[in-house]
């Protein structure tokens, strides 16, 4: 059953036919029909089948039903429904959920199976999953299935979806060191990535401007490289707290602490990690990324990322490696006299190899894997074959496409960010450029393309913080994570231009000061309280 | 300058025989604050000016790490540059409710704008709940029930915006940008042919018939009794005349009035005669620059606002031609805040120079003031704050600060610790750059 175009013309038809127009993103596979069922909000339950591998106690699943019988019903509180009587046949008062696998309190992972299939007929109202992580999806899904009437009541047709995401990884960047972001607005946008399916939050915790992240083995680092270190900081209660919530969504929390450049926010902490620029004979008094030719660089990176290594329970780091300026490496005489004895030459990319060969072995010793931005295959580093390269560049040094091809024709796994930067904003409907993008629109073979494992949209933080992050991701965001969940085979704007706008509304509901994607109205306008 | 720090109690006054007066386009705004050993003292021609002077005091106080309040010995002598510092708000393409648009007013009055330029209708909806034409409103808006400006919502938006010392210059655009009115006033609309055939669309306001200048003068009389200020804003941009062309009762109209082919005259022809009504209603008319381009015959105290870019010509030409044939100018062009773009753009916003065309010292002086623009397309109450603030300051010190005034690291010094005072304001102004606020924002 493979998108045959058949298949696919079905769909929409399907989808015309019914209100299943309202779904973002659209399920691989979707039959609905006029029939609809009633549902009773004060007798409405989400309940666990008997055969179920995951039962009450698996929080992941009890905190979801608290979560979605909120955002179907507002805060009405449930009644137990009079013993099972005479049940009408056109009214559905529970959705039975049945998780194959057990694992409720583990962390969501690369390989998690997120498939689920959703029944709603005469007979059942079913969500069968493999694990809880589908689950999850399955009533992400059935939530955005319920509609109202303009009298009030709250429907259900009668629909079969089989599911699973097309892609695997499926980010969400954050950038939290060019502006602080309040945690509320990092758990804030967890709630509105899961609305969305998106499963992997990076979280780009530190850079030059600022070093937020509360490290206990070092702590001079957040004290002397935060904004504000009364203000300005994630604890180590902020952290745990983001990991929690994000498993509880099924996301995974993918940190990155970039080196050796992006690194300015570190100096105070720690004298002598980052590399002095000499102005001639003299130090200029500026500095540059840290110091390869140290010894101490790498006991204090051994350190350092034995407590992230500890601290972030996914079994990836994403260990940055992008944008590594060499002029100030040159200008130090240390450097210099360091090239020479490692046989270096001119060449300053074998001292950036050098340095990331070094943290790498550092981190897979501990037991982990690790995603680096393009510039460390780009410059020849030696990696590891199971390290995942994160493609961000559009033009340089080739087209991002090329890129792709370049990347998993080595053999590495690849993440698409390139199309996806969100923080680069122009005037329009740029979400439709966003939509079209097609991952795997390269020369490769299928098992070239099977290499790619997603893709992350991306908001940098230079110009964004908490009182525009909210309008400027969505429903932006959506189009990305449509583009990797959904069949490839989705490029009809005008079906997509619907149901996004539709779920844009849905957003503003549910309480997200999502921005308009063009001319028009919802029923109710975004207004603060 | 920080060397003598003062507790104050202090008692704005002000000398005006028309302290009572009314709020307009001549409204002196100019004021003095003095902070000295001798006296807290605010001296101001009137009302306006002393709004405008009570701003500047509370941006001179400010607070210690301790908490303690502080004002340094200051004088100040103030008035704009420009009379006319306004800002557009599209309330047709996206409804804004009332609270977006008294938020506004706030931000504006903290920022010295005094103009608020409500373009309330347009081709997307109706939104203006109209007494002598309840059907416009009924059938033109999204929804009558939810998205509507009732009477007392359009005397609040007045009233809250007069407290603050700001004009309301209300938008009725006319012909072209029109659609939403043709539902509830059937026949206003032009009927576009294909060929011999109506086509089912609809274009600009019928300039052929009778009943709609009969339509006009009842609609504006309304209009020139709910809005208090002397101008109104009559629209008559982005005529499009291929409706116009299809129509044949308008081909025969065109004959009869011996325009020949030149629909640019058929223009002409409906807004000078809107333009008459409007005057005899005792109003004065602001106008898109599409009507001077045109050619309409305007009366010599027609303003004439400048909005587009490179044309017929780039707007600082414009500007040239409109104040070299003797006409008011109002620009907007350089500053279109929906037009957003990556990066701090604020920069090129503030570096705009009003003046900056070929003329004598005569015409320069005919340029009243500018506009920040703010169209809806893409803009509502989830993204209007941070999309408007503090880019829209920018424009505000250009037209109210001293023409020298181009320092663009003075600036930024300036508008980014405004904008953590925004904050604290409780103003969800969007950051200029990378750097941090004491207290960033978190909605309660």
């Amino acid at each position: 059953m493979a998108g045959s175009a058949l298949w696919f013309s079905l769909l929409l038809a399907a989808a015309f036919a019914g209100r299943a127009t309202a779904l973002w993103p659209w399920p691989q596979y979707i039959q609905t029909s006029e029939q609809r069922y009633t549902i009773f909000p004060y007798t409405f339950q989400f309940q666990y089948h008997v055969s179920s591998a995951a039962q009450v106690g698996c929080s992941v699943l009890d905190e979801a039903f608290q979560r979605y019988r909120d955002l179907l019903f507002g805060s009405v509180s449930f009644h137990f429904p009079q013993p099972m009587g005479k049940r009408h046949m056109s009214e559905k008062n529970s959705l039975v959920i049945l998780v194959v696998t057990p694992g409720c309190d583990q962390f969501p992972s690369l390989e998690s199976v997120e498939n689920y299939t959703l029944t709603v007929n005469d007979e059942q109202c079913f969500l069968l999953s493999e694990t809880v992580w589908g689950a999850l999806r399955g009533l992400e899904t059935f939530s955005q299935l319920v509609w109202r009437s303009p009298e009030g009541t709250f429907y259900i047709n009668k629909t079969e979806i089989e599911d699973f995401p097309r892609f695997p990884h499926r980010g969400l960047l954050l950038d939290t060191s060019r502006h602080y972001l309040p945690l509320a607005s990092i758990l804030d946008t967890l709630d509105v990535m899961a609305y969305n399916k998106f499963n992997v939050f990076h979280w780009h915790l530190v850079d030059d401007s600022s070093f937020p992240y509360e490290s206990f083995t070092f702590p001079n680092l957040t004290k002397k490289g935060s904004y504000n270190p009364a203000t300005h900081i994630y604890t180590a209660q902020d952290v745990k707290k983001v990991i929690e919530y994000a498993r509880l969504r099924g996301i995974r929390v993918l940190a990155e602490f970039d080196t050796p450049g992006h690194t300015l926010s570190w100096g105070p902490g720690v004298p002598g990690l980052l590399t002095p620029c000499y102005s001639g004979s003299h130090p200029s008094g500026t500095f540059g990324p840290v110091n390869p030719a140290l010894n101490n660089t790498y006991e204090f990176m051994s350190t350092f990322f034995l407590e992230i290594s500890s601290v972030f329970p996914d079994f990836y780091l994403h260990l940055g490696g992008d944008e590594v300026d060499f002029t100030c490496w040159k200008s130090n005489p240390d450097i210099q006299a360091f090239m020479k004895k490692k046989g270096f030459g001119e060449d300053f990319k074998k001292l950036e190899s050098f340095y990331i060969q070094t943290l790498l072995d550092i981190v897979s010793a501990y037991g982990k894997g690790y995603v680096v931005w393009q510039e460390v295959f780009d410059n020849k580093v030696k990696v590891q074959p199971d390290t995942v390269i994160q493609i961000w560049r559009e033009e340089m040094p080739v087209r991002y496409t090329k890129e792709m091809e370049l990347v998993t024709s080595a053999g590495f796994r690849a993440l698409l960010s390139a199309p996806w930067y969100l923080n680069h904003i122009t005037y329009g409907p740029d979400w439709k450029n966003i939509y079209m993008v097609e991952p795997l629109a390269f020369e490769g073979s299928p098992e070239q393309k099977a290499l790619v494992i997603g893709g992350e949209a991306c908001m940098w933080g230079e110009y964004v913080d908490s009182t525009n992050l909210v309008p400027r991701l969505w429903p932006r965001a959506g189009a990305v994570a449509e583009r990797l969940w959904s069949n490839k085979m989705l490029t009809n704007l005008d079906f997509a231009y619907k149901r996004l706008a539709h779920f844009r509304c849905e957003l503003l509901r549910r309480g997200v000061q999502a921005q308009p994607l063009s001319v028009g109205y919802c029923d109710v306008e975004f207004e603060q309280t």
